[in-house]
């Protein structure tokens, strides 16, 4: 019988599943998240209790079996919570703990595939996060920014704002997922808060930003509208590029969303 | 700061600015320093896309548009009635800085009409850069056009502050250049650049003994040419560009398709198209003879002083080269797979990895992202289907032709529009 094993939707929560696996040396099974988990009628639930020292213990024996980037890959493939992925991983733990080579490569493996390609994904959402953030300064000088990317992404963007705005506190919020990377000029903190939804409202502008905030946007409005080539104009590619969705972030595309 | 005028000579300024098409902000290794501000030690980073798909990633910007030089092919000439402005030394600081600190760009790219002479434009270029770094202990990234004809001591000073400078010969050959730029001298453009080389090399050598050396330009050089203004050959502008590469280690060479912005006789009128496909082909070259091992002459020569319209140069070169082919992916090594028309350097590296579990089949490659369709005529894997008839290059250019459904025949009526931008490495 196929055993379903439920755990809580964190990292290490889900490592403490793979202990369990081999700890109850289960040949038929499936990770699941419990907000995801439905019951059926051929399997057998379990939930897992996360536990940092099992967690630990897969973490660190992985570290012996792979390389760093290997190691990272699983960490990168999780954060995409796309369903499923969970089982895709262990069968690349599994292999990993079992054969001797390093097995990441192995991309004639179709799990294996799918794992790189998801690590892909998650990559240049991240990427797409390090360009599309714009940072509002506010009242109490804060530079914010909401996000709502497609995969969990924000622990993997952190260090690159902490290396580059060393010398002023920001707050980066994930609005989907409700929690937020804040540096106060030491360190970075997770942190959640209520965000009003009136925050971009242009009749509450002056009452969250500072006054020059609006004059720098409409700058930077103007400065993408002069560096543009007419003559050069290519939507598709532009598209390809900058899919629609992501253009709610970008200040200087704003007044072309409203026509 | 005063927005209103601000805005008025940002326009201008970056209005004229827009044609010299190089916005990269990679290749520095300039970390953040004491809990300063920036960082540009990382791959450079796309901010955002005009509409024509470039990038956005600098703050391009001329410091001023007054100029006296009278080049044919630039808005910026003097007998050009356009209006005229400048910014002051501290407003493009406090520009940068403001931008930088919204995350809207990576840094700044300032460029400059010679107002007066070459040192003395040089030398404001220099004040914004110096300022920057000194008094507000900016990392990000700057990119300093060299003004031809600058001294080597501001040449020295300026890869001080500069992550990259570059000087933008613009007109491929002498005889162009001294029909469309009677002002300038090739000699001009050569000076700084080859001091930046020179003082480049020294700091690496220098730099292995003393370890605090100060930094000089550590992005390096680059230039730009005009592309369809003045009559050259694709091999006459690669052949130029190999040069320049080789000659003044550039790291880049950008190709700018020639935009009409004059009624001037000796240049392609007003309307006429850019030259967007030939411009792709030629940055295709480039990468096949920066990443793929290609030599010049296999891709352009007497014999072939044209690239093809209407495929990409790595295919051309296998078609005229089908007795090299089909080659084994199982087996051949790596500089040959990266000859496969379709492969890519990245599909290059991950089918040398995964062959090392297994042999792979077509389903394997169609599986890792191999353009089959098109590399099928030159492969063999590990499956007894493979393309056994003796076809005629022309019989595969045709079959190619015809099932590549949109990439080739799209760009055939010179509209251009599955291409990558010019900062992304084309899959060839
Ligand atoms: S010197 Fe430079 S700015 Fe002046 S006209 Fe010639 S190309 Fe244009």
């Amino acid at each position: 019988m196929k055993t379903t094993l439920v755990y809580d939707g964190t990292f290490e929560g889900f490592l403490s599943a793979v202990f369990q696996t081999y700890e109850e040396k289960h040949t038929n099974v499936s990770i699941e998240k419990k907000e995801l988990a439905a019951a059926t009628f051929f399997s057998e639930y379990s939930c897992v209790i996360t536990d940092s020292e099992k967690a630990n213990r897969v973490w660190k024996g992985l570290a012996q079996q792979c390389t760093a980037e290997g190691k990272n890959n699983i960490y990168k493939a999780f954060l995409s919570e796309i369903v499923g992925i969970e089982n895709s991983l262990l069968h690349f733990i599994k292999r990993s703990l079992s054969e001797k080579r390093h097995i990441d490569k192995d991309f004639a493996d179709s799990e294996i595939l799918k794992i790189a390609k998801t690590v892909k994904m998650v990559q240049r959402e991240k990427h797409r996060m390090d360009a599309f953030v714009r940072f509002r300064l506010t009242k109490d000088g804060l530079y914010f920014a909401t996000v709502t990317p497609d995969f969990n992404v924000l622990p993997l963007n952190a260090r690159h704002f902490k290396n580059r705005y060393a010398d002023q506190k920001w707050l980066i919020y994930d609005l989907k997922r409700k929690y937020g990377i804040y540096y106060d000029l030491k360190e970075i903190k997770y942190v959640t808060l209520q965000v009003s939804e009136e925050i971009y409202k242009a009749s509450q502008a002056t009452y969250y930003f500072t006054e020059d905030e609006q004059a720098f946007q409409e700058l930077w409005q103007n400065y993408f509208t002069s560096t543009n080539i007419a003559s050069r104009k290519n939507m598709k590619l532009h598209l390809q590029h900058v899919p629609k969705r992501y253009w709610k972030y970008l200040s200087e595309k704003t007044p072309k969303l409203k026509n | 700061m005063n927005f209103e005028r601000i805005k008025e000579k940002l326009n201008i300024l970056a209005d004229a600015a827009k044609y010299d098409v190089s916005c990269s902000s990679s290749g520095s290794k300039r970390a953040n320093k004491n809990k300063g501000l920036g960082d540009s030690s990382g791959m450079g980073i796309c901010h955002s896309y005009t509409e024509d798909g470039r990038c956005v990633s600098l703050l391009k910007i001329l410091l001023t548009n007054h100029c006296i030089f009278d080049c044919a092919y630039c808005v910026t000439r003097k007998s050009n009635d356009i209006k005229r402005a400048a910014f002051k030394v501290q407003e493009v600081v406090d520009l940068t800085i403001a931008f930088y600190r919204r995350n809207y760009i990576e840094g700044l790219f300032l460029s400059s009409g010679i107002f007066k002479d070459a040192d003395t434009t040089m030398e404001r270029l220099i004040q914004v850069a110096k300022k920057l770094r000194e008094e507000e202990n900016f990392n990000g990234y700057i990119h300093l056009k060299s003004i031809p004809g600058a001294s080597d001591e501001l040449m020295r000073e300026a890869g001080l502050y500069a992550d990259r400078l570059s000087v933008n010969i613009e007109i491929p050959s002498e005889t162009g250049l001294k029909l469309l730029a009677p002002d300038k001298k090739r000699e001009d453009f050569i000076k700084p650049m080859q001091k930046v080389k020179d003082e480049i090399i020294q700091y690496k050598s220098e730099k292995k003994l003393i370890k605090n050396t100060p930094v000089y330009a550590p992005a390096g050089q680059s230039t730009q040419m005009i592309i369809g203004a003045s009559g050259e050959t694709d091999a006459e502008i690669m052949y130029t560009s190999a040069y320049f590469y080789k000659q003044f280690n550039m790291k880049r060479v950008y190709y700018s398709g020639y935009i009409p912005i004059s009624y001037d006789t000796r240049l392609p009128s007003i309307g006429t198209e850019v030259p967007m496909l030939r411009e792709n082909r030629l940055y295709q070259t480039d990468w096949l003879l920066r990443f793929y091992g290609f030599d010049i002459r296999e891709l352009l020569n007497k014999e072939y002083p044209n690239l093809d319209s209407d495929i990409d140069p790595k295919l051309s070169w296998a078609l005229r080269n089908l007795h090299l082919f089909p080659i084994d992916v199982n087996k051949a090594d790596k500089t040959l797979l990266a000859r496969i028309p379709g492969v890519g350097m990245k599909s290059v590296q991950k089918i040398l990895h995964a062959r090392r579990f297994r042999n792979l089949n077509w389903e394997h490659l169609k599986a890792i992202g191999i353009a089959t369709n098109r590399s099928k005529y030159f492969i063999v894997c590990d499956s007894n289907k493979f393309e056994t008839k003796d076809r005629t290059a022309a019989q595969i250019k045709s079959l190619i032709l015809q099932q590549s459904t949109s990439k080739y025949k799209a760009t055939y009526n010179h509209q251009l529009n599955l291409f990558s931008s010019i900062e992304t490495p084309l899959a060839i």
